[in-house]
């Protein structure tokens, strides 16, 4: 068993996402697109209600369509264990400018809070280093948080993944739009592509 | 000296990659299959668009949304055993209205000597359509040109989730 962490989720994705400036982000369904939402609605935000398995490679996608742009995906270590495959793509693919952040309370918390595998030991930094991601990294503080943005502003030779391990709680839920199809539209309209 | 015909028998992946291309596919995703072979390799050839290979076939769904996310198409190539593997993820290009353009060459139906093929076979069309995708289907070459031609424009300009499915006779029969 990995020891728990004290840190705030909802404190910990503010910090990180404070200065995000005009990184496009993806959040995988459950806490990460409360805990992206809370951090403030934004047409830039692109959050995910399904689809569980799917954050890193929606980022992927995104990440290759808009070179110039820094993409993020966050999500949490239920979803991203659910795409473990999708971390060998996106490794191959080797975007330079795409982030996963896993916000890991190493438990499955929108089901009954049970131990996740991370909880018991796997390690996702380990994973992502096995299939070729250029970075990889686990933080446990709010300072090293603010250390990780400072980093993740930086330029990147290949793809990184970074965990935040939090503490397992689940804290009020704070609850973006279900529409997909507006959430869509609107992140397009953000970079300039009409609606048809 | 002079070029050789093209057949169109045997030349429908080069046609598919011309369709697609006409229809500005920036991206394709794929688990490697035979009856694909020649589109995968014309496509990973062509410097203008990223190829991705995946792990398992739902990858490509989420893929494909990222990409019309930033303003890209993109088509998704695999075997009609892969279906089954989407079926969730394809809750995404539904419930979002992503434009989805997913060639599929069957396994399990013609000529098949591999019996564990069957039933995934059977219940690809059936759950294809139960998850709201639209689903067309082409024996010959000439029909799956024109169908893969029809359903490019439906996906991406109609925003339709659409499966094309490459019926198993046209593969030919797998040999070993």
């Amino acid at each position: 068993m990995s020891v728990p962490s004290q840190l705030d989720r909802r404190a910990a994705v503010a910090a990180l996402l404070k200065s995000r400036g005009e990184t496009l982000v993806v959040s995988g369904l459950g806490s990460p697109t409360y805990d992206l939402h809370a951090a403030g609605d934004r047409d830039d935000n692109f959050y995910l209600w399904g689809a569980m398995g799917g954050a890193a490679l929606i980022g992927l996608g995104l990440a290759q369509a808009q070179p110039s742009r820094r993409v993020l995906a966050l999500t949490g270590d239920g979803e991203q264990l659910m795409g473990l495959g999708g971390i060998a793509t996106i490794g191959v693919a080797r975007p330079k400018n795409l982030d996963i952040v896993v916000i890991d309370n190493q438990h499955f918390g929108e089901t009954g809070m049970q131990a996740s595998h991370t909880g018991r030991g796997v390690d996702l930094t380990a994973i992502a280093t096995a299939c070729g991601f250029a970075v990889t990294g686990t933080v446990r503080t709010l300072e090293e948080v603010q250390r990780l943005a400072v980093q993740m502003a930086e330029p990147a030779d290949g793809p990184r993944l970074f965990v935040i391990k939090v503490r397992a709680e689940n804290p009020p839920r704070s609850l973006p739009s279900r529409d997909a199809v507006f959430i869509k539209n609107r992140f397009r309209a953000h970079l300039g592509f009409a609606a048809a | 000296m002079h070029s050789p015909k093209p057949n169109p028998e045997t030349d429908w992946p080069s046609e598919l990659y011309r369709v697609l291309k006409a229809a500005d596919v920036r991206q394709m995703s794929y688990v490697p299959d035979a009856g694909h072979s020649q589109l995968i390799r014309l496509f990973s050839a062509d410097a203008d668009v990223t190829t991705h290979v995946l792990t398992t076939e739902e990858e490509g769904i989420a893929i494909a949304a990222g990409a019309w996310l930033g303003g890209q198409r993109s088509v998704l190539l695999m075997q009609s055993s892969g279906v089954g593997n989407c079926i969730n993820m394809l809750s995404l290009s539904a419930i979002g209205r992503f434009p989805l353009l997913m060639l599929v060459t069957m396994r399990g139906e013609w000529a098949e000597f591999n019996p564990w093929q069957v039933p995934m076979s059977r219940a690809t069309q059936p759950s294809l359509e139960a998850i709201g995708l639209k689903v067309m289907r082409a024996e010959t070459a000439e029909d799956l040109v024109e169908t893969v031609e029809s359903a490019a424009s439906l996906a991406y300009e109609s925003d339709q989730q659409i499966a094309v499915l490459i019926g198993q006779r046209l593969i030919g029969k797998k040999k070993w």
